[in-house]
């Protein structure tokens, strides 16, 4: 394989693990419940993205034809992780969590 | 019209060849036919199930949009890292309430997905009456600027694709 075809998919890995990590840092030091929802949707997209971009170029390169199945991983992440999110906060909504002082705005009540 | 009784969803047919072809990894003729003959039974088989089938009007403007979407989510995700990464960044989270007009529960799906795929926002509820979504930001300076984004941004294409949705 080209050198340099390994150089861009070692790129992409870096870069996927890279937003994991950060998106795990995010769950450890955002303060309240609300704000380390955040931290997952980074590294579902992002993150899962790099690697996905990565195994892609790295098995289409290797002569067995254009290899994409792969896409469909990113396709059903994209549908699941908003839901799986969405229920999160649904949960949290209904326990009353404690929010951080900083938070503009209270969520209603309903 | 004759072609709507025999495809009565083209975009679902299209997407579903679309997935089979992924899934079987294997673009030869054959592999083709076997996911146009699939696209083509399941919407007409599963027809009866659909209580509001979504109408897409413009596929060819959804599929810019979901492209400047991918984009957006790149940005916003360097966004967010840096505030993670950055000991000194002073967040100022807060829960927008954001109306909307959408009617088409797909197009709302898709919106309250959106949103939540964006790192920096997630979708936290919708009000009852379904006009208003609930908006938790990890860091917001000017909420009207917020809800203004998101509404020209994502919710007027929405709105100009699923155009004649709304029943």
């Amino acid at each position: 394989m080209n050198s340099w075809i390994e150089a861009l998919v070692a790129l992409f890995l870096l870069a996927g693990s890279l937003f994991a990590l950060i998106g795990a840092i995010g769950l450890y030091r955002l303060p309240d419940f609300f704000m380390r929802l955040h931290a997952p949707t980074k590294s579902t997209t992002l993150g899962v993205g790099g690697m996905v971009i990565a195994s892609l170029i790295y098995f289409s390169s290797r002569g067995d034809g254009l290899s994409l199945h792969e896409l469909l991983i990113t396709l059903f992440l994209f549908i699941t992780a908003p839901v799986s999110a969405h229920m999160l906060a649904k949960a949290a909504l209904q326990q009353k969590v404690r929010l951080s002082d900083k938070t503009h705005g209270r969520p209603w009540e309903q | 019209m004759k072609a709507r009784r025999w495809f009565p969803q083209p975009l679902l047919s299209l997407s579903l060849l679309v997935v089979w072809m992924l899934l079987a990894n294997d673009f030869s003729l054959g592999q083709c036919l076997l996911g146009a003959l699939l696209g083509w039974v399941i919407p007409l088989v599963t027809e009866v199930f659909w209580i509001n089938p979504p109408r897409v009007d413009k596929p060819f403007k959804l599929c810019l949009f979901f492209l400047r979407v991918l984009g957006d989510i790149v940005v916003a995700n360097l966004e967010v890292a840096r505030l993670i990464l950055n000991p000194k960044a002073e967040m100022r989270p807060a829960f927008v309430e954001i109306p909307i007009e959408l009617e088409d529960e797909l197009a709302l799906t898709m919106l309250a997905s959106i949103i939540s795929l964006t790192p920096g926002t997630v979708t936290a509820d919708m009000s009852d009456d379904r006009k208003t979504l609930l908006v938790h930001a990890l860091d917001v300076a000017d909420e009207a600027r917020l809800i203004r984004d998101i509404k020209t941004r994502y919710e007027a294409p929405l709105l100009e694709v699923f155009a004649c949705s709304t029943t």
